[in-house]
């Protein structure tokens, strides 16, 4: 074998490895760090696994905040005009965050059926609602009392 | 009148970027000196009518014209005017009007300065950028005109700009991210004209290298900046979010560090042709990728405007022309590119492979994860999104991986290297860092071994730079007049160690707490006694402000004071955190208005972080390295060259002391 022919097959052979082992690695990775979106009714329905990181996303019910009088902690409700789910967070919530708008929280479920948030994420402007929001208000029937995102 | 005329303006810009599609890429195809001399007139044309366009739309803003739809969604009379001006590019349209006014300022610096090269490899590339400009022309045209008028109930003021585009920030951030995108265009036009004339030889390369190098370096500007902005504006103190957006402009970042490694092997050995060919159509497909997440409304974040489903078409469109085009042009031409010499398994090409190998497996991991959710949406296959710890597991290792192959292969020679040679060069760079090793985890406190991974990484780098300059300057006779390539290359590779001592730092070592003050409450974080006093309204341009009052204090001494301020901006009601930060290059003490509580108390978070501006003062070392390189000398020496004879690659002495 001339010493392209080895150059050249060593180079094939390093590429073949390294990219099967990086594409192994990464859905591994992909598998052990996805973060799957539930509504507010498909987890009062527990379909939602336990224990596992989750996104769940609805609209705040109006009037639902509560804050503890000496800590950061937050209690709201979030709904899908369905079902509602209680929502526990501690810390600063997002300055885009409004009753009665669209927010995603991710966190786990405890065992008290309650959706411990460790992140909520609210953007853009009053008339945004996040996609997955919007889905699944759509697939419960009750699309959002709202203008649509269009501008 | 005056919006009318710029609609016309980009018309007749559409027309002649047709035009030059077409006129001189016939007249390289017939050989006709005529037909190619159209090109940079052309060039010129179409900057001059997209820059009167452009120049429409500026006056359109400062004029307050709310007859215009974009001007009456994105700003606002009270909006001071130097936000006036970068609302022009503060939404979907005028960012693309910003896009093409890049690209063709880009096309016309090539036409310019060009003139020493063949007049038909000249005319393919001016021919090819004309073809992306013809294709965004028509984007912003059709499907996002800025001139857009509102006829019947224009309003009397304009909708305001997003609040958090109202920084300084949003001014300089695009502009120098899309001089990257669209920098690489140049190279991928370069490397589409190489593959058109069948000229495959390497002097592609060495003339499409400062543009790459040019472009690079404005694009990591770009990164920073926005890296920058999202820490001080976004109000949660983090640099970086693998938020899809980010990644969207940090994939074409990866492909683009590796093509500008790769081009040096093909101008300097002519090796890697083909690859580097493909890289160059790679990195300019990331940037339209980039363009299509960002514009497309599929994500969802600061920089999609609105989703209109035309337009994420029409750009998915363009990217699958210029993928599908140019991967069919490489298909059918690839087969000429041939090797013009070999090379032995321990030499700088090896290395530079591997170089190009590993960041290229870190753009597919980026960029499975930031494309992974969108697939499995548009499948309907559930909603899903990909976290940051994703991106992390992977994407340490790996750069821990670059940085010993960068270390270990500075010092190697084309061609063929003397290994106990090279393992001699290599024992002071290990020596030392086995001693930072030792002294970290002796020292290193908490997180110890995260710190010594960072220390070792950096110091390998640092260390072997350090070897490779004082050898450089005793054995060859330019001694320390070396090029500026060469120093460019070092600074750059710096400026990396810096990035990786800051990222290492700011991760284990910052102090992040959200708390709840009332006036009087003294927090007690990482050595400093921060107190708060109070806070106060007080009335903006176009906001109204709560601002708090802190005293950073140390042993009773006071350090700073601190006015961070929550903002309403009145024309969007919406809500905006300014966080006020005490900056320093090894600490920022950064504390953010979060929520008013019941009496008088406020949520605040205060983060202490060290050494977070490592990560952009090695962003702009890497820049500034690429800026070097791109401005060396023998590239204007080039210019008076013949045009005709092939860069002397074939007799260039292999014994050459070489420089990337």
């Amino acid at each position: 074998m001339n010493l392209k022919r080895k150059h050249r097959m060593w180079a094939v052979v390093a590429l073949l490895l390294g990219v099967s082992v990086a594409v192994g690695l990464a859905l591994y990775a992909l598998q052990q760090n996805i973060n799957l979106f539930y509504s507010p009714s498909q987890i009062a329905d527990h379909q939602a696994p336990d224990d596992t990181r989750i996104r769940a996303g609805g609209m705040v019910v109006e009037h639902s905040l509560q804050r503890s009088g000496d800590s950061l902690m937050v209690h709201f409700a979030l709904t899908d005009f369905q079902k509602t789910i209680e929502v526990e967070y501690t810390g600063i919530l997002p300055d885009l965050f409004r009753e009665g708008q669209g927010v995603v929280a991710l966190g786990k479920m405890n065992s008290k059926g309650v959706f411990v948030a460790d992140q909520v994420l609210a953007k853009h402007d009053e008339k945004y609602m996040p996609p997955e929001v919007a889905a699944a208000l759509k697939a419960s029937g009750k699309l959002p009392p709202q203008p649509s995102a269009e501008h | 009148m005056i919006p009318e005329l710029g609609q016309l303006a980009l018309i007749l810009a559409l027309c002649l970027a047709l035009m030059l599609a077409l006129v001189p890429l016939w007249g390289a195809f017939r050989g006709n000196l005529f037909w190619m001399r159209f090109a940079t007139p052309l060039a010129t044309g179409q900057f001059f009518f997209v820059a009167l366009a452009f120049g429409f739309l500026t006056y359109a803003f400062m004029t307050n014209d709310f007859t215009v739809a974009y001007v009456a969604t994105n700003s606002n009379s009270h909006l001071p005017w130097y936000y006036k001006f970068s609302a022009v590019w503060g939404g979907h349209e005028g960012s693309l009007l910003l896009w093409l006014f890049i690209l063709c300022l880009w096309t016309v610096a090539v036409a310019w300065r060009s003139l020493h090269l063949p007049a038909e490899l000249r005319s393919r590339v001016l021919s090819v950028m004309g073809m992306i400009s013809t294709g965004f022309l028509l984007f912003v045209l059709l499907t996002s005109s800025p001139f857009t008028r509102l006829f019947f109930n224009a309003p009397d003021d304009g909708q305001d700009l997003n609040p958090l585009l109202q920084d300084f920030g949003l001014i300089v951030h695009p502009p120098m991210l899309y001089m990257g995108y669209v920098g690489f265009s140049v190279a991928f036009a370069f490397a589409i004209a190489a593959l058109l004339g069948g000229r495959l030889d390497a002097a592609w390369a060495r003339w499409a290298r400062p543009w790459t190098n040019a472009a690079w370096a404005f694009l990591s500007i770009g990164i920073v900046l926005g890296s920058w902005w999202a820490y001080y504006e976004l109000g949660w103190g983090g640099w970086w979010f693998w938020d899809p957006v980010e990644n969207a402009s940090f994939m074409p970042w990866l492909a683009g560090t590796a093509l500008i490694h790769s081009m040096a092997v093909t101008e300097k050995r002519g090796e890697f042709k083909s690859w580097t060919v493909l890289l160059a159509i790679c990195a300019f497909s990331l940037s339209l990728l980039g363009t299509f997440l960002v514009r497309s409304g599929v994500l969802t974040s600061v920089h999609a405007f609105a989703s209109d489903p035309t337009r994420g078409f029409f750009v998915l469109m363009l990217l699958a022309v210029t993928v599908g085009g140019s991967l069919l042009l490489f298909a059918l031409r690839a087969v000429d590119l041939k090797s013009e010499s070999t090379f032995n398994l321990l030499s700088k090409e090896t290395w530079l492979l591997i170089n190009n190998l590993i960041l290229l497996v870190a753009m597919v991991v980026v960029l499975l994860g930031t494309l992974y959710p969108l697939v499995v949406d548009a499948l309907q296959l559930g909603k899903l999104s990909v976290g940051p710890p994703y991106f992390n597991m992977l994407f340490v290792p790996l750069m821990g991986l670059l940085a010993l192959a960068l270390g270990s292969g500075l010092m190697l020679r084309w061609k063929r290297h003397a290994q106990d040679q090279w393992l001699k060069s290599l024992a002071l760079p290990a020596l030392a860092v086995l001693i930072f090793a030792i002294v970290t985890i002796i020292w290193g406190g908490e997180h110890r071994w995260g710190i010594v991974l960072g220390v070792v990484m950096a110091g390998w780098i640092a260390v072997s730079t350090l070897v490779d300059v004082s050898h450089r300057i005793r054995f060859s006779q330019q001694g320390w007049r070396q090029p500026r390539s060469y120093w460019g290359m070092h600074v750059a590779h710096l400026g990396f160690c810096a990035s990786i001592l800051g990222v290492t730092w700011v991760s284990l070592h910052a102090f992040e707490q959200d708390i709840r003050v009332e006036p009087g409450h003294v927090e007690h974080i990482d050595g400093y006694d921060i107190s708060y006093l109070g806070a106060t309204s007080l009335q903006g341009p176009n906001y109204t402000a709560e601002q708090g009052h802190f005293v950073v204090s140390k042993q009773g001494k006071t350090i700073t004071e601190l006015f961070p301020q929550k903002r309403n901006y009145s024309v969007q009601r919406s809500m905006m955190t300014e966080a006020a930060i005490d900056p320093g290059l090894m600490q920022d003490i950064y504390i953010a208005m979060g929520e008013r509580l019941d009496g008088g108390a406020w949520a605040v978070r205060i983060h202490i972080k060290p050494m977070v501006r490592w990560i952009w003062l090695g962003g702009l070392l890497m820049a500034f390295g690429g800026a070097l390189a791109a401005t060396d000398l023998r590239y204007r020496r080039l210019r008076h060259r013949q045009p005709q004879v092939s860069v002397g690659l074939e007799t260039a002495p292999v014994t050459e002391v070489s420089h990337a």
